[in-house]
């Protein structure tokens, strides 16, 4: 066995439903069927990582894998109705909707009109006929290397695919709602999204996270590529606002083609502990990217954030801002890694990890990386871990406000500058009230 | 080609000025490891059976540990037989004057440019010169001795004053602590023992100088240094060695103990062999440097600049146990060629109210990989503990590698980090503002990367920032210096 893999005895219990779901792909059975027994294999071999793997140096996986995860029914019948699904709505009544409840789109729950000419969305079982859905699914995320992403792509059933057809821009914001609804205890639910925009195309993509039955423990495992055509620009959050019961790992790859924009933000408040991956990779020239994040713990939380920017073609900006507050006995974990290939001259990456520390059983690791092998670049990163400024509260109390309240203004504006930079004003709103609903709750205990 | 790209050419280029072998006949150990290699060097050293005790440990200990492969860094696998652990100069001379020295040592040194006489006659500096692995001349011990200092070779503190040996040794950086520190400990020739007793404050800079000579030594030092309560040292080291086509390792251990009110100053400048232009030849340098700052009040200094070496592997560090305590760390690393770096330093506070500061430069040209790696942990308690870290980087060429890779691990809610990393490159605006005024491109690079270092620079004595500017020219010779 090798020791850097926990005992591969429960990493198999994750693989046991493999067998049940072989003919969901209608004439494409055989294709996927392939990708699904190459990635089954490889988590085999890859295992559960420990923490003598450099990447999970500080989350220790081994109490989560106590529990005999196992997969979460595909034919249980939908709870969730369209009046249920309101609540999960975070983009104003004009977004197209789709509720996926555990793993599976439930069509009844999900508020989608016709949609516009040029835009299609669907599961992969209904879209597995495109050939641009064959020539990305399971293409860019790594599951050679990474064990969550071979899972995930040996076990999703029901991936849900955005295909953009060239110089379309959409108004409407997408949202996927991401619902687990379980009465079973140890439910592993895979979750899997592919959007391709292609060229000169727009659109705004929005992943929700969230949790009905909220006592029942259950590991939810994501994997989502985005492949960004030329000239094309995608808008992306991903909101983790799911129960004090549920794991979450998650694996966000990006692939940009010459001239691209992409913006992503990534707001986490929920999960008992949480993994996030996002790899950028700047396959074309000219492409910029922003990646913000916020991550906010309390009680027992874990969340651990990794980064990588990789850029492989020259002439190209990437600007990151991950801000953390940290609570309780929480632990926060930031890993962000900025690689800048021989050939990507003219390389501007910026990198930035800001840490506030509210309580002293509240710790913090972080790890800004820079992996830089061209001359021609200009490169930074900066990590602080603080509190709260004295002299801004003070500030604040000599004009009469209570500590309090300061402190809470204050904590509000510190986390509020990653949600700012989110362009579309209504989910702005959402995530702001989210947040502040968390920190109420914070402030309460 | 352009000018300045011609001028970055050729200082990536440039190849090792102070390779030359000097004939002195060796009293050597034979090759390989084993307790009868570790008896033997402790036998020639005539140690007591205490210290002997200590070494075999060691040396089980070390055979029970796996070589470590985590470093930034790639090197054929040492054969730690085929290794000579002991080589001394024969019959080690009494000298009361300076022109007692060997002819060939005393050329040696002519040759670095740091001829005794004048270092003594001018800059009233105390050289402890080591050539190889035993301490051939130690200046100024006299007028130290008045004061209560102890500044002598390893061995002989072993001899005279095997209490202060006996607390110290191994308290800071114990033989288990990593792989190079236990064979350090198993096979240790010599170094440096230095002592300041309460109250002193040093009147000098001490210094030893370090060279390799002897072909295929490999060269282990321990050096010790102990501040009592407020004692005051400024200690330099420098070394460099000539010209090899086999490598050679050096794992020395540096440690430093600095009690209450007691600042310890450490400044080093490394200029070992770092092979030829294919990365052929050239020395390991694997070091364990740390100190700490065991009373409140205490401060550790590191201030190093590493310009040779075909790999450097270090992590001087400091242990912030009192409190009020300080450390700091100032580093210029400079590789070349085929050099490989992977230095950085550790902040570990523990003690209520520390500060730490880490400034830290990198230069690569040529294909050489410079990566900075450090961590600084805030401990439970450490409450208002303090920190800030700068780590620049200076590319000056596409086929070289920077890289940063920093741990920061915060468990105290009152503490606050800073971190800040850049990498560029020698800006061609730059360049061009200084030709604009008359200057020469290579003055202006010239320039640049000296204000790049200033920094750190002036942190250091002033004996060592003149040689330390002159390395840097000469690393990057052809259009610097």
């Amino acid at each position: 066995m090798n020791s850097t893999t926990i005992n591969t005895i429960n990493a198999n219990s994750l693989l046991q439903d493999f067998d049940l779901f072989t003919d969901l792909y209608g004439k494409q059975t055989n294709y996927f069927q392939e990708i699904r027994k190459f990635s089954a294999d490889k988590f085999n071999v890859l295992g559960i990582p420990t923490q003598k793997n450099e990447e999970w140096k500080y989350l220790n996986l081994s109490p989560l894998f106590k529990n005999d995860f196992r997969s979460v029914s595909h034919t249980q019948a939908f709870e969730i109705d369209a009046a249920s699904a309101k609540q999960f709505h975070l983009c104003g009544e004009n977004a197209i909707v789709f509720v996926i409840e555990n793993g599976r789109l439930n069509r009844a729950a999900s508020n989608v009109k016709t949609l516009p000419k040029g835009l299609s969305i669907g599961t992969l079982a209904e879209l597995a006929d495109d050939a641009r859905v064959q020539k990305h699914f399971a293409q860019h995320a790594d599951a050679i290397t990474e064990p969550f992403v071979a899972l995930n792509t040996a076990m999703s059933f029901d991936a849900m695919i955005v295909l953009l057809d060239e110089k379309i821009k959409i108004n409407e914001t997408i949202q996927f709602a991401f619902v687990t609804n379980t009465n079973q205890e140890n439910i592993s639910v895979p979750i899997r999204v592919l959007v391709i925009a292609e060229k000169h195309s727009e659109c705004t993509v929005v992943e929700s996270y969230h949790t009905l039955n909220e006592q029942h423990k259950v590991f939810v495992n994501a994997v989502s590529e985005v492949v960004v055509g030329e000239e094309a620009r995608v808008h992306y959050a991903k909101i983790q606002i799911e129960s004090e019961n549920t794991f979450h790992i998650n694996y966000h790859q990006v692939n940009q083609a010459k001239n691209s924009y992409q913006h992503i933000t990534s707001l986490s408040l929920g999960a008992s502990l949480l993994r996030n991956n996002l790899h950028i990779q700047l396959d074309g020239e000219n492409c910029t990217t922003y990646l913000n994040g916020l991550y906010v713990l309390s009680g027992t939380q874990v969340m651990d954030n990794h980064t990588l920017v990789d850029h492989a073609m020259p002439n190209c900006y990437s600007n990151e801002l991950y801000k953390g507050m940290i609570d309780d006995k929480s632990q926060g974990i930031f890993n962000g890694k900025i690689f800048v290939r021989k050939d990507a001259q003219k390389t501007n990456a910026y990198q930035s990890n800001k840490n506030i520390l509210l309580s002293n059983d509240a710790s913090i690791n972080t790890k800004p990386q820079l992996e830089i092998f061209a001359d021609d670049v200009k490169c930074s990163h900066g990590a602080t871990t603080g509190q709260i400024d004295e002299e801004a509260l003070f500030y604040l109390r000599s004009r009469g406000i209570a500590e309090p309240e300061a402190r809470a203004l204050l904590n509000h504006a510190f986390a509020a500058a990653v949600i700012n930079q989110v362009e579309s004003e209504l989910l702005k709103e959402s995530l702001l009230l989210l947040l502040s609903r968390k920190l109420r709750v914070m402030e309460e205990v | 080609m352009s000018e300045d790209l011609k001028i970055l050419d050729e200082v990536t280029q440039s190849e090792y000025k102070w390779g030359f072998v000097s004939n002195i006949e060796s009293d050597n150990a034979p090759k390989g490891l084993s307790e009868d290699i570790v008896r033997f060097i402790s036998e020639k050293k005539n140690e007591p059976s205490w210290l002997l005790e200590w070494r075999l440990k060691a040396f089980r200990y070390w055979l029970t540990m796996e070589e470590p492969v985590w470093a930034n860094v790639h090197y054929p696998k040492i054969d730690f037989q085929d290794i000579i652990y002991y080589s001394a100069p024969k019959a080690k001379p009494v000298l009361n004057s300076l022109d007692e020295l060997d002819p060939e040592i005393k050329a040696t040194f002519d040759k670095l440019g740091i001829s005794l006489q004048e270092q003594k006659r001018l800059s009233g500096v105390a050289m402890d010169a080591v050539i190889d692995s035993v301490s051939v001349k130690t200046t100024f011990r006299e007028a130290l001795g008045e004061l209560g200092i102890i500044f002598c070779s390893f061995s002989e503190a072993v001899h005279a004053h095997p209490e202060l040996i006996k607390k110290y040794l191994g308290s800071v950086v114990p033989y288990t602590d990593n792989y190079y520190s236990a064979l350090n400990s198993a096979v240790f020739s010599d170094g440096s023992f230095c002592y300041i007793p309460k109250g002193v404050r040093c009147p000098m800079e001490l210094s030893t100088y370090f060279r390799i000579n002897s072909a295929g030594t490999g060269q282990f030092e321990r050096t010790l240094i102990v501040a009592e309560d407020g004692a005051y040292v400024s200690y330099l080291e420098g070394c460099t060695a000539p010209m090899r086509d086999e490598n050679q390792l050096h794992a020395a251990v540096v440690e430093i103990v600095s009690h209450t009110d007691a600042t310890v100053k450490y400044s080093t400048v490394q200029n070992w062999y770092p092979g030829n232009k294919e990365g052929i030849g050239g020395i390991y340098n694997f070091v364990t440097k740390r100190g700490i700052c065991a009373g409140d009040r205490a401060k550790i200094s590191w201030t190093q600049v590493e310009t040779g070496s075909a790999i450097t592997w270090k992590y001087p560090s400091v242990i912030l146990k009192g409190d009020f305590s300080i450390g700091e760390f100032y580093s210029v690393a400079v590789t070349n060629n085929m050099q490989q770096a992977d230095t950085g330093t550790k902040m570990i506070h523990l003690g209520k109210n520390t500060k730490s500061t880490i400034i830290s430069k990198g230069i690569s040209g040529g294909k050489s990989q410079n990566s900075y790696r450090g961590l600084v942990k805030i401990n439970k308690n450490a409450d208002n503990a303090r920190n800030f870290s700068q780590c620049d980087s200076l590319l000056l060429g596409d086929k070289c590698g920077a890289h940063t890779f920093p741990y920061l691990e915060v468990n105290n809610k009152s503490a606050k980090v800073e971190h800040e990393a850049t990498t560029s490159k020698v800006g061609e605006d730059q360049i061009f503002y200084c030709n604009q005024r008359g200057i020469s491109t290579e003055d202006a690079v010239n320039l640049i990367v000296n204000g790049y270092c200033k920094e750190v620079f002036n942190q250091l004595p002033m004996e060592f920032a003149v040689e330390a500017q002159k390395l840097l020219a000469i690393s990057l010779e052809g259009s610097v210096g």
